[in-house]
C-alpha cells in the first residue's frame, strides 16, 4: 500500500511508543532509547503491542466466538443454547424463502444506494470542480459536508416527518393527485442515500477537482464534445473515487437497519432478523450476521485489487 | 478547462438543485417542527411554540443522555488517539510480514456491519465475560467505540506521517536528542493537526453512534442517539425529540467550521 512512498529504512529514527526518560539526559545515557534505536524489531514490536492486542484480543475474538455460536443450536423447547457442531443454521438460511429473500433483498438496497449515489455524486462532483464560481464551490461544499455532522438518526427522523402518511411529501404531492411511497422499500432505499451521499460525493468532488486541465483540451481539441470528454476522460479517471465511496454506501446499506425500523413499515434487512433473533435464538443470529460478512469482505477483496483501498 | 454547452451547465444545476432539495428539506421540517405546538410532528405546522424547547433544556433524561454520550465520547477518543497513532506509525515506518493484515485489522470494525461489532461484543460481555465475574459495564461501551473510532486517527495520522519528511527527525537524533524528545519536539507538531483531527472525526462518530450502542449499553444507560432512538419508537412523544434534533443539526455547524479551520492552516503550513 506504501508503493508510491519511497520505503523508510527501518533504521531511521524516531520510534515513538515507548516514552523514554522524561527529563533530558546527555546523549549516551539513555538506555532504553538507545536500546530501541539499534532495534527496529523492537521498535516495531513496541509500537504494535497495545493496538494489535486489543484488535485481535477483543474485536476480533469476539467475531470468533460470535461465529462459533453459529455452529451451535437452540433447544427448541427451553430456548438454551447448546454448543456442538451443526451446519442447520446455515441450511435454514437458505432454505427458508423468508431468509433468503431478506438476504436479496438487502442486497438489492446496498446495490441500489450505491448506484444512486454514483449517479447524483459525478453530476455533482463535475458542477462543483468545473462549473461552479470559487464562492459556490466552497459554498457546495459545506452544503454537502453539513448533513453528514446532522447525526444518523437526526436524518432517519428526519425522513420520517417527510414520508410520513400525513407529512411534507404526500401534501406535495397532492394536488398532483399522486401520493408517496409512504414507509416501503422505496423509503429504505431514499434514506440510506440520504444517509451515505455525502460519503460518495466528497471523494468524487475531490477527484474531478484533480484532474489535469490539459486533459479537458486535449480532449476538446481532438473533438470530442462535453457528453463525449465526460464518458471517456472524466468517468475512467473518477474509478478510484466511486469505487472508495462505494465501499462506504455499499457496506453501511447492507448493514443498516434503523432505517428499515423506522421508514421501511415491514421491509425486514438482515440487520432486522439478527437484531430480533439475537436474544431468542443467538444461533441463527450469529449464522445471518456472517452474511453481510461474506458480502463485505467479497467486495472488499474485489476492490483491493484495484488499489482503491490505499487511497482511503 | 472542461467546455460545457450552456444546456449541459444549466442541466447539472439542476441535478445539484435537486439534491440540494433532497438533502435539505428534510432537515428542514425538523427544525420547523421543533417548533410545532402540536405533540407530533405535523404538516403544514399551524400552530407554534416553545413549549418542547422548554422541556427538552429541563428534561431529566435528556441531560443523562447527553453527559453518558460525552463521557463515552471522550473515553473512546481518548483511546483511539493512542491506539491509532501507534498503528499509524507502525505501518508506515516498517514494512514486515501481515501488514496488509494490519491495515485490514483496523478498517474491519468500521466495514463491517455495526450490528455485527455490536452482537459480538455483547456476546463477549453478557456470555463470555460475565460467567467468569468481570462485569464491564459502562466500560464496555468505551472498549466498543474505540474499536471503531481507531480508524479516524488512524487514517488522518498515516495520510500525515506519509508526507513528512524523516530528515528533521534524523537531524534530531544526530544532535543528541533521544527518542522521547524527537517524539515531543520534531515529530509531534509535524503531525499536531492531523492527530487533532482524527480525534475530532473520531469523537463525532463516537457521539453518533448508536446501532453497537444499543448492544453494549448496560441496561438503564442511555446515549443521546439511544435516548432519540426509543422516543422515535414511541410515536406520542415526538415533539421533545426535534428539539434535540434541532440541536444536534445546529451543533453539526462546529465540525464543519473547525475541518475548514484545519484545512486552511495545513495549506498556510
Amino acid at each position: 500500500m506504501t508503493s508510491t512512498v519511497p520505503r523508510v529504512t527501518p533504521a531511521e529514527p524516531g520510534g515513538v511508543t515507548t516514552p523514554g526518560p522524561g527529563r533530558v539526559q546527555p546523549a549516551g545515557s539513555k538506555p532504553l532509547s538507545t536500546r530501541l534505536h539499534r532495534s527496529p524489531r523492537l521498535r516495531l514490536l513496541g509500537l504494535l503491542a497495545l493496538p494489535l492486542t486489543w484488535l485481535v484480543g477483543v474485536y476480533i475474538f469476539s467475531l470468533v466466538m460470535l461465529l462459533i455460536t453459529a455452529f451451535w443450536r437452540t433447544d427448541p423447547f427451553t430456548s438454551k443454547v447448546i454448543p456442538g457442531f451443526t451446519l442447520d443454521n446455515f441450511v435454514r438460511l437458505v432454505e427458508n424463502p423468508a431468509y433468503l429473500s431478506t438476504s436479496l433483498r438487502t442486497l438489492s438496497i446496498a446495490l441500489l444506494v450505491t448506484i444512486l449515489s454514483v449517479v447524483f455524486s459525478i453530476p455533482l462532483g463535475i458542477f462543483m470542480a468545473k462549473v461552479a464560481s470559487p464562492w459556490l464551490r466552497a459554498f457546495l461544499a459545506v452544503a454537502i459536508t453539513l448533513p453528514l455532522w446532522a447525526g444518523y438518526l437526526v436524518k432517519i427522523l428526519a425522513m420520517r416527518i417527510t414520508f410520513t402518511e400525513n407529512g411534507f411529501f404526500n401534501s406535495a404531492l397532492e394536488p398532483l393527485g399522486l401520493s408517496g411511497p409512504g414507509f416501503s422499500y422505496t423509503t429504505v432505499v431514499l434514506t440510506l442515500t440520504y444517509l451515505w451521499f455525502p460519503y460518495m460525493a466528497l471523494p468524487v468532488y475531490t477527484a474531478v477537482r484533480q484532474i489535469p486541465a490539459n486533459l479537458f483540451d486535449a480532449s476538446a481539441d481532438l473533438g470530442a464534445r462535453s457528453w463525449t470528454t465526460i464518458r471517456t476522460v472524466v468517468v475512467p479517471l473518477l474509478k478510484p473515487a466511486l469505487i472508495a465511496g462505494s465501499i462506504f454506501t455499499f457496506s453501511l446499506s447492507l448493514g443498516d437497519y434503523l432505517a428499515a425500523k423506522f421508514v421501511g413499515g415491514s421491509t425486514q434487512m438482515i440487520g432486522s432478523v439478527i437484531a430480533s433473533n439475537i436474544n431468542l435464538n443467538p444461533p441463527i443470529a450469529a449464522a445471518f450476521s456472517v452474511v453481510p460478512i461474506v458480502f463485505v469482505l467479497v467486495y472488499l477483496f474485489a476492490v483491493r485489487k484495484t488499489g482503491a483501498l490505499d487511497r482511503m | 478547462m472542461l467546455r460545457l454547452t450552456r444546456s449541459a451547465k444549466i442541466g447539472l444545476g439542476a441535478i445539484v438543485g435537486v439534491v440540494l432539495v433532497f438533502m435539505y428539506i428534510p432537515l428542514s421540517l425538523v427544525v420547523l417542527n421543533s417548533f410545532n405546538a402540536a405533540r407530533i410532528a405535523t404538516w403544514p405546522v399551524t400552530d407554534f411554540s416553545l413549549n418542547w424547547w422548554v422541556v427538552a433544556f429541563t428534561s431529566e433524561p435528556i441531560r443523562a443522555a447527553l453527559l453518558n454520550s460525552i463521557v463515552v465520547g471522550l473515553g473512546a477518543t481518548a483511546l483511539a488517539l493512542v491506539l491509532g497513532t501507534l498503528t499509524a506509525f507502525a505501518l508506515q515506518r516498517y514494512s514486515f510480514f501481515g501488514k496488509q493484515t494490519v491495515n485490514l485489522l483496523v478498517v474491519l470494525p468500521i466495514a463491517l456491519p455495526g450490528i455485527v461489532t455490536g452482537v459480538a461484543l455483547s456476546n463477549t460481555y453478557n456470555n463470555i465475560l460475565e460467567p467468569i465475574g468481570i462485569q464491564i459495564g459502562y466500560f464496555g461501551m468505551i472498549v466498543a467505540h474505540a474499536t471503531f473510532c481507531m480508524v479516524m486517527v488512524f487514517n488522518n495520522v498515516l495520510a500525515r506521517l506519509r508526507r513528512m519528511s524523516p530528515n528533521l527527525q534524523e537531524a534530531s537524533m544526530d544532535l543528541g536528542a533521544g527518542l522521547w524528545q524527537t517524539f515531543k519536539l520534531i515529530t509531534f507538531p509535524q503531525f499536531r493537526t492531523a492527530f487533532v483531527a482524527g480525534g475530532l472525526l473520531a469523537f463525532a462518530l463516537s457521539f453518533d453512534e448508536v446501532v453497537v450502542t444499543i448492544f453494549t449499553a448496560p441496561p438503564g444507560v442511555d446515549t443521546l442517539p439511544l435516548w432519540i432512538m426509543n422516543q422515535m419508537a414511541r410515536p406520542n412523544e415526538a415533539s421533545v425529540v426535534n428539539v434535540v434534533a434541532t440541536v444536534i443539526i445546529l451543533a453539526s455547524f462546529i465540525p464543519v467550521y473547525v475541518s475548514q479551520r484545519l484545512s486552511r492552516a495545513e495549506e498556510e503550513d
